[in-house]
């Protein structure tokens, strides 16, 4: 950063949204330091877009104080907002243009001369693989290649701290893996951040640190590493016969006093502070309950156990798109409705 | 894609962005967001329909319908051709429905986030508004012209001098300017593209048949009468059609000058009203 190489880039302190009844952000404490990704994991209205949406400028809080790059940006939007990128959870380009001439457009609103606009365009058009269709109207762009168009637009004002609310979803896997090569450029080149996502994986391989966000609050915060050893040594699965799950349920929690998760499938899970320990435990306990375990296994947490443990919920994960396929695996106690914008 | 490039492509950040909208600024802003508005205008097939076929739709079956029975009752000033009549008062028509097309765009980048992404942007905010009613006001001049070409074509003829006639048309366009304040206030309260289609085209209808625009008022209840000769469509439509037809034109009673300030105060102060009540409708619609 130019500007400032101490303190964070982002600072948010105690921000709270509601909509009506609807607490989206009950009280958001969060601290990015410059030059890194920072993941926000939560499940579907947890309030991941609702957090973007203040930290761009969108939305007023109704209560706490936000900075970001230095600026106070309930005070002071419009510096904030030569400062800040946003790509939103939808694709907000305009299908009547050209791809060029959305980003051209984007970048003239910035500020940017129009030969520098179109000079830029290019560029970003380029670093994003859409020089081919550039000359196109994006009413002809496939789904993918809107967001992409997008997160081109969001980039040519070059931000110091980027917003990406759920930047890949709905993009196929090899424009997905180059957009995470996309992504760690521009941190290499000193941009910072702040990423949404549905996926596990994602924030696995790109974020810094990752904060876990449920029901408007941030619960669980740190590394990927962090995070996975706060679940606990290892994890426990195992597979059991068709109507044998509440039996084995209570089993394993009298055994281990541990809360046990029920996946789709005839599939438990349980937390196994004690590792192979547990393991005989639960092994015995369920003998003499007469359970028999068609398959059980040890194994090391994923993000994906830290999220089940931290907000009692599995993600939107194993489903291709996330949460907009009807998944009840994807849904979470409470709301799963997605506001519209404005 | 990326494979293909370089990372050194990429910019590191920069500062020499603009953090304070100034008067060029503002300025530049709203030529971006107006000629992007005109675009949509051109390049999207139903709209541009709606702006063409529609007006000149209009114009020909009013003329060839209603023209040969209408004809014989108007005043000497449209010399028996109904088109003379109403001409001038489907220039105001078509402004009153075009104007809807201010609210329906709008709504339309309300919806698809294309407002969010502006509201990011370190841009004038006033731009938003701003370039969506000036295009309007481009996409106006432009039907305007072409009916009254086709007009020209099938018979229309202004009674009066060449100036008069501009300044009719002029007088039009900016009624039509300030309509687009008020469908832009409908737009924002309404926000559903779907529901604004409705919201502003149920209105209109009324408004615009209650008028002089397609036949004098002298003919209907008294009760319709008193509204049709006192709301803002009929007093525009007869200064322009006393500006195009001359004073003949008018009812009984009625001069140019007084309908004329009559009309540019209504313009004033349906603008002035208007574009206070879409700023604060913005701002709501918003957060
Ligand atoms: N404009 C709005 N009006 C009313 N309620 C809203 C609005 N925006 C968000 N909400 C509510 O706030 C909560 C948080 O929503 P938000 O969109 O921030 O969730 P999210 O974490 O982004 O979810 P997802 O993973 O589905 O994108 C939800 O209960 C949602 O219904
Ligand atoms: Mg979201």
């Amino acid at each position: 950063m130019a500007t400032r190489s101490d303190g964070p880039i982002i600072e948010v302190r105690d921000v709270v949204r509601t909509f009506g009844a609807v607490r989206a952000l009950d009280g958001v404490d969060l601290a990015v330091e410059p030059g890194i990704v920072y993941g926000l994991l939560g499940p579907n209205g947890a309030g991941k877009t609702t957090l973007i949406r203040v930290l761009a400028t969108l939305l007023r809080p109704d209560r706490g104080s936000v900075r970001v790059a230095g600026v106070d940006v309930v005070a002071d939007p419009n510096a904030a907002r030569a400062r800040i990128g946003l790509a939103g959870q939808f694709a907000a380009v305009d299908a009547f243009l050209t791809g060029r001439e959305n980003v051209e457009m984007v970048g003239r609103l910035y500020g940017l001369s129009p030969r520098n606009a179109r000079q830029r365009a290019d560029d970003v058009l380029e670093r994003i693989g859409l020089t081919r269709d550039a000359g196109r109207q994006v009413g002809t762009y496939s789904g993918g290649m809107r967001r992409r168009l997008d997160l081109a637009a969001s980039l040519v004002g070059r931000p110091e701290v980027m917003f990406l609310d759920e930047p890949t979803t709905g993009i196929d896997p090899r424009n997905r893996l180059e957009l995470w090569d996309l992504i760690e450029d521009l941190v290499a080149a000193g941009t910072s951040v702040l990423l949404t996502t549905q996926y596990l994986d994602e924030a696995d391989r790109l974020a810094a640190r990752i904060g876990v966000i449920d029901r408007g609050v941030v619960v669980q915060e740190g590394t990927a590493d962090e995070l996975k050893d706060a679940v606990g040594g290892s994890v426990l699965e195992l597979v059991v016969p068709d109507g044998h799950h509440v039996r084995a349920m209570e089993t394993i929690t009298a055994a281990t006093g541990e809360e046990v998760l029920e996946l789709a499938g005839r599939r438990l899970r349980v937390a196994a502070r004690e590792g192979s320990r547990t393991l005989l435990e639960v092994v015995r306990a369920l003998d003499a309950a007469g359970v028999e375990a068609d398959d059980i296994g040890l194994h090391k947490p994923s993000l994906d156990d830290v999220f089940l443990a931290v907000t009692g919920e599995p993600t939107g994960q194993d489903t291709d798109v996330g949460h907009d396929i009807d998944d009840p695996a994807s849904t979470v106690a409470g709301d799963r409705s997605r506001g519209r914008r404005g | 894609m990326a494979a293909t490039i370089e990372p050194s492509r990429l910019p590191s950040p920069d500062r020499a962005l603009r953090e304070r909208a100034t008067f060029t600024s503002t300025v530049a802003d709203t030529w971006v967001l107006t000629r992007r508005n005109l675009l949509r205008n051109i390049r999207l097939p139903q709209v541009l329909l709606f702006s063409t076929v529609q007006p000149i739709m209009f114009l020909l079956l009013f003329t060839y319908v209603f023209g040969g029975a209408i004809g014989q009752a108007l005043p000497p000033v449209a010399e028996g051709e109904y088109i003379n009549w109403l001409m001038p008062g489907l220039l105001v028509q078509i402004s009153v429905f075009g104007a809807g097309q201010t609210a329906i765009g709008l709504t339309d980048d309300l919806s698809k986030g294309v407002i969010d992404r502006f509201r990011s942007l370190p841009m004038a905010r006033s731009a938003v508004l701003a370039g969506r009613t000036f295009a309007d006001l481009g996409r106006n001049t432009a039907v305007v012209t072409l009916m009254l070409l086709v007009g020209f074509l099938i018979g229309f003829r202004y009674q009066t001098s060449f100036l008069r006639f501009l300044a009719g048309a002029a007088l039009g366009l900016a009624f039509a300017y300030s309509l687009s304040w008020v469908m832009a206030v409908i737009g924002l309260y309404v926000k559903d593209p779907e529901a604004t289609q409705s919201a502003v085209f149920l209105p209109v209808f009324p408004l615009v048949f209650a008028s002089s625009v397609f036949l004098p008022t002298e003919t209907m209840p008294d009760w319709l009468r008193v509204f049709a000769d006192n709301q803002p469509i009929t007093t525009v439509t007869n200064a322009l059609r006393a500006l195009m037809l001359g004073e003949g034109a008018l009812p009984e009673g009625q001069v140019l000058a007084s309908q004329l300030l009559i009309s540019l105060v209504w313009i004033a102060s349906i603008t002035l009203v208007f574009s206070l009540l879409a700023i604060r409708a913005y701002r709501r619609a918003v957060n």
